[in-house]
């Protein structure tokens, strides 16, 4: 990792010097090495840059704003991020020509909240070695399996290529894409009613930050209808349990088939919320209704719900194996 | 419970078609067909205008099944919606379903014009299936039912 | 001081449920919130810090205010439920305590708000002293003990056993209430040789001797024009995370909802990061990200402490240190903007 992020800086340095770039969206340094934030960088301030296992944050997002403004920016992208970077070039929120992507090697990265739940208290730094992650703590140091604290989004991992990039840093790690729907179709087994109270008990806990909506790289809306005074449902609490149960619904619906699984949504949620069950819902009915779609894979495919066949099976048919 | 079944009248929104299935409810009114008085007719220009917010915001507003009526596939007025409106309402249904609401209570079905005695068919088995449901209560929203 | 076994705490929640609203930190899916007693709620005495503060308690997400019904020409106004029922929240910490105080200057002075005062007033507060503080914690900065958390009654959990003490007279109240279930300790060696520990562990926390001095009323413009805000606003997503987990945040919005027979008007919190907080017909005040992101930190480190006999509006949870999505807080603005002497 200390290698792949001193290859990231000399890039952005060169980069910058030679004028290729005029600034550069990457991770800055925190106090712990948990709390690393998305930043710019020239070359003022690029001795603050950090590529770690806490770099979890996708920095696509920030390119709709980003790539408007004058002269070009480098960014850093994850394999993973490269989809959203896709899917944002796809529906014409960002500006290719502005933009030089260096995609990032990734090995998976940590959840400060599961290291947190695993029992480690007062993390104060961190590194990996091999396959594990050495903490230190203010009650001393610990150590524990990477795997085991790990994002939820990396445990279930697409895949470790750049499915678009100008230059690559690092190497392509070879990775079989992890089984994405084991939870989903957990929770299809269940009945009705048993589904119903583990959502009521999850999404009960909403406390309408709308973190996941604003991090959301599909969720790029100018003027979102939850923010809408006039839509009447624009309240900022859940003040009936309803609420929670549209608001969850409407945000998974608004990005359904472009959502590329991500999972900045459940990576930012106070609550830990599992939000990418309900993405992936979607995602993985669409495949099985209409046929295997990655959304951001390219930036040509028609998304399932933009097309249609004369074929298509009914909507009571949903839960049927093979439609009519 | 029986009892409570037999004295429970449910609402139900139907979205009908402009163009099909609004004038298939037509068709039912003057060939003396009935349907329950329960069913609240909206019409909408194309099956495809159904925003499934509608759908939701039915449910919240106090209905217990929400339908939606359309032209059969082939038959769009605008030659495509409806396709669109199949595969939005199946994915819609689907997740729905997944978050525990009851399957029944959505439905969509293909209604022409011509078929005044299909839509006076699809209402009463609509209402019956509602009713032996039973109340909304997945998705209600208290504030409303006060 | 009295004690009680760890495995006896059952009997004195349900006991004390009988007659109050017993709050205390609560388990469900995977996060420990408060929230109210039963006897199925799996109680996590243990979490340093619930995700949400315990300002909930006092000064819930949404309070329904009035009720409009209209019957054709007709409009009767239906009074809101006040809040009437005695409450007892249980196991606070020493941080959150503080936040009621803070909470107090912004809705019981000059104008009170009558369900704030009243939940105040009904409620009981017992504290527990943070035995393991993290990484986060910047109580000291703020001069806030959490070895020692007052309230009615502070407790202290030490070898399996709950120490009790009273404070107040409400605390001496709720004391004589429950006393059977307690043993009498004279002893305080115990809970004496775990407020040195915590002391010292407080001591080594990276935060604790964050300075502050900079952060004075007579600073205000120099602060405000400081070109740091950019960079330290650039990651903010806007949400209201860091607002909704904190325990001094007090901005609520009054809104109306159309119900099937009327209006419903309610207050809920609302966050100085949204797009549209205090939007009026121009348009929002504080148009840009960044205007809201210093909006909020100088409401806290100047705005709030001018007012206030420079009290400042933080109590050093480190709830928004540990919750922001992009990691920005608090903490990073004090470090950034008091390097400049």
């Amino acid at each position: 990792m200390q290698e792949i992020m001193k290859q990231a800086k000399l890039k952005a340095e060169e980069l910058l010097t030679k004028g290729v770039v005029n600034r550069v969206i990457g991770w800055t340094e925190g106090d712990f090495s948990y709390d690393c934030s998305p930043a710019t960088f020239t070359l003022d301030n690029l001795d603050k840059f950090v590529y770690t296992e806490f770099c979890g944050a996708n920095l696509s997002k920030y390119l709709i704003e980003e790539s408007k403004k004058e002269g070009k920016i480098l960014v850093f992208l994850k394999p993973c991020d490269t989809y959203s970077f896709n899917q944002l070039i796809q529906e014409h929120r960002i500006k290719r020509e502005n933009i030089y992507v260096v995609g990032i090697e990734c090995r998976g990265k940590v959840d400060i909240d599961k290291l947190r739940a695993f029992g480690i208290d007062g993390v104060l730094g961190c590194k990996t070695e091999g396959d594990k992650l050495i903490c230190d703590t203010i009650y001393g140091e610990k150590t524990v399996d990477k795997v085991d604290v790990m994002l939820e989004k990396c445990l279930s991992c697409k895949g470790k290529k750049h499915v678009v990039y100008d230059e690559l840093i690092g190497e392509e790690v070879v990775e079989e894409p992890k089984d994405r729907f084991g939870m989903v179709a957990q929770l299809e087994a269940m009945t009705e009613d048993e589904r119903y109270k583990f959502w009521q008990n999850e999404l009960s806990k909403c406390i309408r930050c709308n973190a996941c909506r604003n991090v959301c790289p599909a969720c790029s809306c100018v003027h979102c209808v939850f923010d809408n005074p006039d839509s009447n449902i624009a309240s900022k609490a859940n003040t009936d349990r309803f609420e929670e149960k549209l608001y969850h619904i409407i945000r998974a619906w608004h990005v359904a088939g472009r959502c590329t699984d991500c999972g900045e949504c459940s990576r930012v949620c106070p609550q830990g919320i599992p939000l990418h069950l309900i993405n992936r819902k979607f995602i993985k009915d669409m495949n099985e209704f209409y046929g295997e779609y990655q959304a951001g894979e390219d930036t040509e495919t028609k998304a399932p719900l933009n097309s249609y066949t004369f074929g298509d099976r009914e909507p009571h048919e949903f839960d049927t194996k093979e439609g009519k | 419970m029986q009892v409570e079944n037999k004295t429970f009248k449910p609402t139900i929104v139907a979205f009908c078609c402009n163009w099909c299935s609004y004038a298939g409810a037509d068709l039912a009114g003057s060939a003396r067909l009935s349907y329950p008085a329960e069913v609240k007719i909206i019409r909408i220009p194309c099956s495809c205008r159904l925003n499934p917010m509608f759908i939701l915001k039915a449910f919240q507003r106090g209905a217990d099944g929400v339908i939606l009526c359309g032209c059969h596939p082939g038959d769009c007025h605008y030659t495509t919606g409806n396709y669109y409106a199949r595969r939005r309402m199946t994915t819609l249904f689907s997740m729905l379903n997944y978050l525990g609401i009851e399957k029944e209570r959505t439905r969509v079905e293909w209604v022409s014009a011509a078929e005044g005695a299909k839509f006076s068919a699809v209402m009463n088995d609509f209402v019956a299936t509602i009713t032996a449901l039973g109340e909304n209560k997945k998705l209600e929203d208290l504030r409303c039912k006060k | 001081m009295m004690k009680i076994s760890l495995k006896n705490l059952p009997e004195l929640y349900s006991f004390i449920a009988k007659k109050n609203d017993l709050y205390l930190p609560i388990f469900k899916a995977g996060q420990v919130d408060f929230a109210k007693w039963d006897k199925d709620a799996i109680v996590d005495l243990n979490k340093l810090k619930t995700t949400k503060s315990a300002k909930d308690v006092f000064f819930p997400q949404s309070q329904d205010l009035v009720r409009f019904e209209v019957d054709g020409k007709k409009i009767s106004i239906d009074e809101p439920i006040m809040p009437t029922n005695k409450q007892v929240i249980f196991g606070v910490k020493a941080c959150d305590n503080r936040s009621f105080e803070l909470l107090d200057m912004a809705f019981v002075e000059d104008y009170p708000d009558t369900f704030y005062e009243m939940r105040r007033a009904n409620t009981t507060i017992v504290t527990l002293a943070c035995a393991k503080p993290d990484e986060a914690c910047f109580c000291k900065a703020y001069g806030i003990d959490a070895a020692d958390p007052k309230g009615d009654v502070s407790t202290w959990i030490v070898d399996g056993y709950l120490h009790w003490m009273p404070n107040t007279d409400k605390g001496i109240e709720l004391t004589t209430e429950v006393k059977d279930f307690f043993e009498l300790d004279m002893d305080n060696s115990a809970v004496e040789n775990q407020q040195s520990e915590i002391r010292a562990i407080i001591d080594r926390l990276p935060y604790s001797n964050i300075d502050l001095s900079k952060f004075t009323p007579d600073k205000l413009l120099e602060l405000f024009n400081s070109p740091k805000w950019k960079a330290l606003s650039e990651a903010c997503l806007g949400c209201g995370t860091c607002t909704f987990v904190c325990p001094t945040c007090q901005c609520y919005d009054v809104k109306d909802f159309k119900t099937k027979t009327g209006v419903q008007r309610f207050k809920c919190w609302d966050s100085c990061m949204f797009a549209d907080f205090t939007k009026c017909a121009h348009g929002n005040t504080r148009p840009s990200q960044m205007q809201r992101y210093r909006q909020r930190f100088m409401h806290k480190l100047v705005y709030f402490p001018s007012n206030h006999d420079g009290v400042y509006s933080c109590v050093g949870c480190g709830r928004c240190v540990q919750k922001c999505p992009q990691m920005l807080n608090i903490v990073k603005v004090i470090k950034t903007l008091g390097e400049d002497k």
